[in-house]
């Protein structure tokens, strides 16, 4: 296979990159990684006229807390924030979930960034940014702007970025203290796209659960007020109604209902294994 | 900006297992067949194109990747390593690749070198995995021959010899 033909840039900072996009506009791609990309290129599934190549951008690949949030820059790498010495401590979820994400080997090149904006519907990195509430920061030649994880994954593997920006970092809130994480995926072998997977966070009488798969774009919801028995029952339809509400289609992998099972009961094990790990 | 036009032979200057190697590609040229076309180094397979099945995977400075999912303009400058690097020049085997062949770890052969990319990466890392983080790590790379349970053995006992044991022989013990 071989990708159509197309022009490639090797932009030498984020200006030359920005200059670029706002030249070839819809024309254009950024690749960072290329760990999606690249299989679409392949498939001729895309085919740009201009790959704007930001993989080797040095100011882009930084991975730093500050003021409640990691920021992860463009070009950072998923292995990257895996060796992150304090991933664990600041982001439990994105600690529990980074080794779901694809194999070692594509995570040695795929971004962060990169897997939020292809923002395929059963992908890790979006999941987590949504359950999280984080938000990604997007930059064209006019400015930059921020971007809640709710509004930028529109529909599927289509995200509010317009043709001249860039998702330039995107900003995940670090762990709140006393609350607990979990993260589980369903998939044939490991490593491959999830069928469906689960982030859930608890925090006191709070739950939060996010599901991704089963929608065009991750889903989270959050109940209240769930201790002793209403723990048990009340979850359980709350878990059956939010899978119900997803929707869901049938696909090669699974079937629509196969996914309200496994949001059915895994998200109660991980709903469970997120309130043992919490402080109550 | 280095811009490179989509007809353009762009010439490629990279370090190929130790050696200064040079050749010209266009912009959508994939890593992979750069190397099996324009270098001649065939040890590196093709197989889906779309980084599912492992048959390509390289090291790129270091780091197990696969060479059908990068643009050969993207290893401009840059040291790779491939299966045609692990023996010596005399034909010693490496410990991973004897470890290969006295476990029986291969049958056809076509997984083979993206399998040893992909576990020199792994054993450098860890010396002393569990069977179950050698499964993960290699759940990126499809063997139709031998079921697994052979080259997990190998890599087990390629990691004890390399920490300077004597190698357990797998279940065969």
């Amino acid at each position: 296979m071989k990708p159509a033909a197309f022009d490639y840039l090797r932009p030498a900072d984020l200006d030359e990159a920005l200059a670029a996009l706002h030249e070839h506009g819809t024309d254009a791609k950024v690749m960072a990684g290329g760990q999606s990309l690249m299989p679409m290129l392949n498939m001729r599934l895309l085919a740009p006229a201009v790959i704007v190549d930001i993989s080797d951008l040095e100011s882009l690949d930084g991975i730093e807390a500050s003021n409640g949030h990691i920021e992860i820059g463009a070009a950072a790498t998923q292995a990257s924030l895996g060796e992150w010495p304090e991933l664990a401590a600041t982001a439990p979820l994105l600690a529990k979930a980074l080794p779901n994400i694809g194999h070692f080997q594509t995570r040695n090149r795929g971004t962060v960034c990169g897997s939020l904006a292809h923002s395929d519907p059963s992908s890790e990195l979006p999941l987590c940014l949504a359950t999280l509430g984080g938000e990604v920061v997007l930059q064209s030649r006019e400015g930059n702007r921020r971007v809640v994880a709710a509004d930028f994954q529109t529909a599927m593997l289509t995200t509010d970025c317009g043709p001249q920006e860039m998702v330039v970092a995107a900003r995940f809130p670090v762990a709140v203290a006393g609350a607990g994480y979990a993260f589980a995926e369903i998939a044939r072998r490991h490593g491959d796209f999830a069928i469906v997977a689960l982030a859930a966070m608890v925090t006191g009488d709070t739950i939060r659960l996010g599901v991704g798969g089963v929608a065009d774009t991750p889903q989270v919801r959050e109940w209240h007020g769930l201790e002793g028995d209403a723990l048990t029952d009340e979850l359980d339809d709350a878990l059956n109604a939010f899978a119900w509400e997803m929707g869901g289609s049938d696909d090669v992998h699974a079937t629509a209902r196969y996914r309200r099972e496994i949001v059915r009961r895994i998200g109660r094990k991980v709903i469970a294994e997120a309130a043992d790990a919490a402080d109550r | 900006m280095p811009l490179i036009a989509r007809d353009a032979h762009h010439r490629i200057a990279l370090t190929l297992n130790g050696e200064r190697v040079e050749g010209y590609a266009e912009p959508r040229m994939l890593l992979v067949d750069f190397l099996r076309h324009e270098l001649g180094a065939t040890g590196t397979h093709t197989g889906c194109e779309h980084g599912v099945c492992g048959a390509c995977t390289i090291r790129v400075e270091g780091r197990a990747a696969r060479a059908c999912l990068m643009l050969a303009v993207q290893a401009d400058g840059k040291a790779l390593d491939t299966v045609e690097g692990l023996a010596t020049r005399d034909g010693t085997l490496s410990p991973l690749q004897q470890a290969f062949h006295e476990n029986f770890a291969l049958q056809c052969g076509f997984c083979t070198p993206g399998l040893l990319m992909s576990l020199g990466e792994v054993l450098e890392r860890n010396p002393d995995p569990s069977e179950q983080e050698i499964r993960i790590a290699i759940g990126g790379n499809i063997c139709r021959c031998t079921g697994y349970q052979e080259i997990v053995d190998a890599a087990l006992a390629a990691a004890a010899v390399l920490r300077g044991e004597k190698p357990r022989n797998g279940n065969k013990d």
